[in-house]
């Protein structure tokens, strides 16, 4: 089975089309939303709609600290000005039922050898980062037997892998280079973000998984950034979120 | 546990003939295949089970990445592998030839074998660099020379791959490579630069040119500290016969500071396959060790030794390539001549590893034809040499970043293509059919066969009609009255 991986797409509708047009092509069976489908960007209608068709489809998901906030107000308590702007926002866009549907979505699901969550596996409902070696020791912890956990909320495609006797270690991945994972080690598997890339490069991130051949292949995804960014200028969300676009960070 | 097939059992498809060795990392059998794959074939299988260490496993699993995507003539071929879960195995290409272990037995060799050897050695490891792939285990016993000359990297147990995680950084307790052999950076915990190969492959170098090693084989990590800051015995005080261009090569290899060494192993390649050409330095020359005074500053400066990361070998050797400019010594005029030297100079303008190899091709023998006395052949080759460092003289280049070759042949494209090939050039910088030039048919031939079969990038520096018409009013002086 080969299973596409999207974290963070953060109402980003030309991103998200982008990547399931690359992953239609590249064969894929199934498709994950690791989280913060919404937040940030001027499709959030849109994009749960395509989410809402996968997971009839038989596609998973899980919740983002993004998707509560727009959902409930007070879980955007803690964000900064401008993710607080964004979840208010698209909290008046979106109907009842879909700010239910979204509180609804599970904090983390196990699919086969599959964990996905978020955050950390650690406290899903925490939504802590997974960003060195140490949180993803405890994120592998807490996903129990599963050899591989997939996650997004860092912005930036990071692969850990991990033996029997060693702490995880990092790994940057080369896009378009399918990495052999074999079952007996385990791997922690930061997506990168379709809709809000960070790491300095615009084109949009995310990951196929084949897991009957154990391997893992990273990929990027120019898409129309401009679009995307000119709806956020016209819906009179925050500029910051328009250049962040232009800037891939 | 044995876990180890025997003579004569089946396995997956291989049928086990003989053991040819046995280690601590596993068992090595020669198997013929159900399915001939037209070469002969050997299985690793490594050691697992209780008790046994955990690197045999991560070390079998990281050789299997490496191999797996491995192409070209320099590493064995890749056919197979076993089922971790059940039977771990590598099948690979049986390579025929001598250890350069057996070399290392009769050392020392004379120059012109180490040099040879060196060669061969150092193209095997660029090609390998060039597939992202650093080995971090180049000794004698890994390097098997082929009966045509070309030698096979072995053992990828320790190898790195920059497009893969590297599965040996998880272990506690790295295995850290060879002591006489292992750069400064590795006994650092080091394993992302390409450089290192080029350590090893100097103190392979030295060990075959004196019969020693260049740091001896201490079994101390502090031991192996040394060579972060101590330099070895010149080789020349412990074997005469070498010539001075060889010690600079080899002491340039060996510099504890990666940045010091040789930016790419076909740099090497090329110094040890052009020995004349080779600027002798400090290092060439030096008859002894260094004084107490500077030992003492290089061992203090150790102390807080940084190694420089690296993030992709290619990426690194993209910034040290070999430039050849092809000068037409015969044909070209100024105007082309300036052109040429134009573009050459601004890919010179980049980091200081570029090097640059200026190209002339004459016929064989001599221009005149009928006469082929020797005296009259070399004379042509002075002629055309004088041109070339003419044309050069304008970029300034240090003579350690700069050579000049005549080559002989008919065909100038070919014998171009020849020598980038044999010398991993990786860009070729070509002037224009020059104005006038009777025989602009030959050029477009040369041309369109230069492109199409070369090896590397290809400039073809290409003036535009009205340049070449005011290039050719300028070399004809103004017209004659009428």
């Amino acid at each position: 089975m080969r299973l596409a991986l999207f974290a963070d797409v953060h109402s980003n509708l030309e991103a998200l089309s982008a990547c399931l047009d690359h992953a239609r092509k590249a064969g894929v069976d199934r498709h994950a939303f690791l989280g913060d489908l919404v937040g940030y960007g001027a499709d959030p209608e849109a994009v749960l709609a395509i989410v809402d068709e996968h997971v009839r489809m038989g596609g998973l998901v899980v919740r983002g600290n993004h998707d509560e906030a727009a959902a409930v107000e007070e879980r955007s308590a803690g964000m900064n000005g401008a993710a607080t702007e964004a979840a208010g926002w698209t909290r008046r866009i979106l109907t009842g039922s879909r700010r239910v549907w979204l509180m609804e979505l599970p904090l983390t699901r196990r699919e086969g050898d599959a964990f996905l969550v978020h955050g950390s596996a650690s406290a899903p409902d925490q939504f802590a980062y997974v960003t060195d070696p140490r949180s993803a020791s405890m994120s592998l912890q807490a996903a129990g037997d599963a050899p591989y956990v997939f996650c997004g909320h860092v912005h930036e495609p990071v692969l850990y892998h991990q033996g029997p006797t060693g702490r995880p270690q990092p790994f940057k991945p080369v896009p378009g280079v399918t990495i052999p994972v074999s079952r007996h080690r385990r791997w922690l598997a930061v997506v990168g973000s379709v809709g809000q890339p960070r790491d300095g490069n615009t084109a949009a991130a995310y990951a196929v998984a084949d897991l009957e051949k154990g391997t893992l292949t990273f990929h990027r995804v120019p898409y129309d950034w401009a679009a995307a960014a000119r709806k956020i200028l016209d819906a009179g969300l925050p500029e910051r979120l328009a250049v962040r676009l232009q800037k891939g960070e | 546990m044995d876990a180890f097939p025997g003579e004569g059992e089946w396995l997956d498809g291989y049928r086990i003939d003989g053991r040819l060795h046995s280690g601590g990392m596993g068992q090595i059998y020669r198997v013929t295949a159900e399915v001939d794959p037209g070469f002969p074939l050997i299985m690793k299988v490594p050691r697992l089970g209780y008790g046994e260490p955990g690197e045999a496993i991560t070390s079998y699993e990281q050789e299997q990445m490496v191999m797996s995507v491995l192409q070209g003539p320099h590493a064995p071929r890749y056919v197979g592998a076993g089922d971790l879960a059940k039977q771990p195995y590598l099948v690979l290409e049986f390579v025929e030839g001598f250890l350069l272990a057996d070399w290392v037995e009769k050392a020392p060799l004379p120059p012109e074998e180490v040099a040879r050897l060196g060669w061969a050695l150092a193209s095997a490891l660029h090609a390998l660099h060039q597939q992202e792939v650093i080995h971090l285990d180049v000794k004698p016993s890994n390097v098997i020379i082929r009966p045509g000359g070309e030698a096979v990297l072995i053992d990828f147990g320790l190898a790195n791959h920059a497009h893969y995680p590297d599965l040996l950084a998880e272990e506690l307790h790295q295995p850290v490579g060879s002591a006489p052999y292992i750069s400064p950076e590795q006994v650092l915990g080091v394993r992302s630069d390409p450089r290192s190969d080029i350590f090893s492959l100097g103190a392979v170098l030295y060990e075959l040119a004196t019969g020693e090693f260049p740091f001896g084989s201490p079994t101390s990590p502090s031991g192996l500290r040394r060579r972060l800051h101590e330099e070895p015995v010149p080789p020349r005080a412990i074997n005469p016969a070498i010539p001075e261009w060889l010690q600079e090569v080899i002491l340039h290899c060996l510099e504890p500071d990666a940045r010091l060494r040789y930016a790419s192993a076909s740099q090497v390649a090329f110094d040890l396959s052009h020995g004349a050409q080779v600027a002798v330095g400090e290092r060439g020359k030096r008859m002894h060790r260094a004084g107490f005074a500077t030992r003492f500053r290089a061992w203090f400066k150790a102390k807080g030794m940084e190694p420089a990361r690296l993030v992709q070998p290619s990426a690194h050797l993209a910034s040290a390539p070999i430039v050849l400019a092809a000068v037409a010594t015969r044909h070209g005029n100024e105007f082309i001549f300036c052109q040429q030297r134009d573009v050459v100079g601004r890919l010179l303008a980049g980091p200081d590893h570029v090097r640059l190899a200026v190209v002339t091709v004459i016929p064989p023998g001599s221009e005149v034809g009928v006469d082929t006395e020797e005296d009259i052949a070399t004379t042509q080759r002075i002629k055309h040499l004088v041109l070339l460092k003419h044309w050069a003289e304008p970029l300034r280049l240090p003579l350690d970043r700069i050579s000049f070759h005549v080559l002989e042949g008919n065909d100038a494209a070919a014998t171009i293509l020849d020598y980038a090939r044999a010398n991993a050039v990786d860009h070729i910088v070509t002037g224009s059919a020059p104005p006038g030039l009777p025989l602009a048919t030959v050029w477009g031939t040369f041309a369109t066969k230069l492109v199409g079969e070369s090896p590397c990038t290809v400039t073809l520096i290409r003036p535009t009609a009205a340049q070449l018409a005011r290039a050719a009013r300028e070399q004809d002086g103004p017209p004659d009255p009428r």
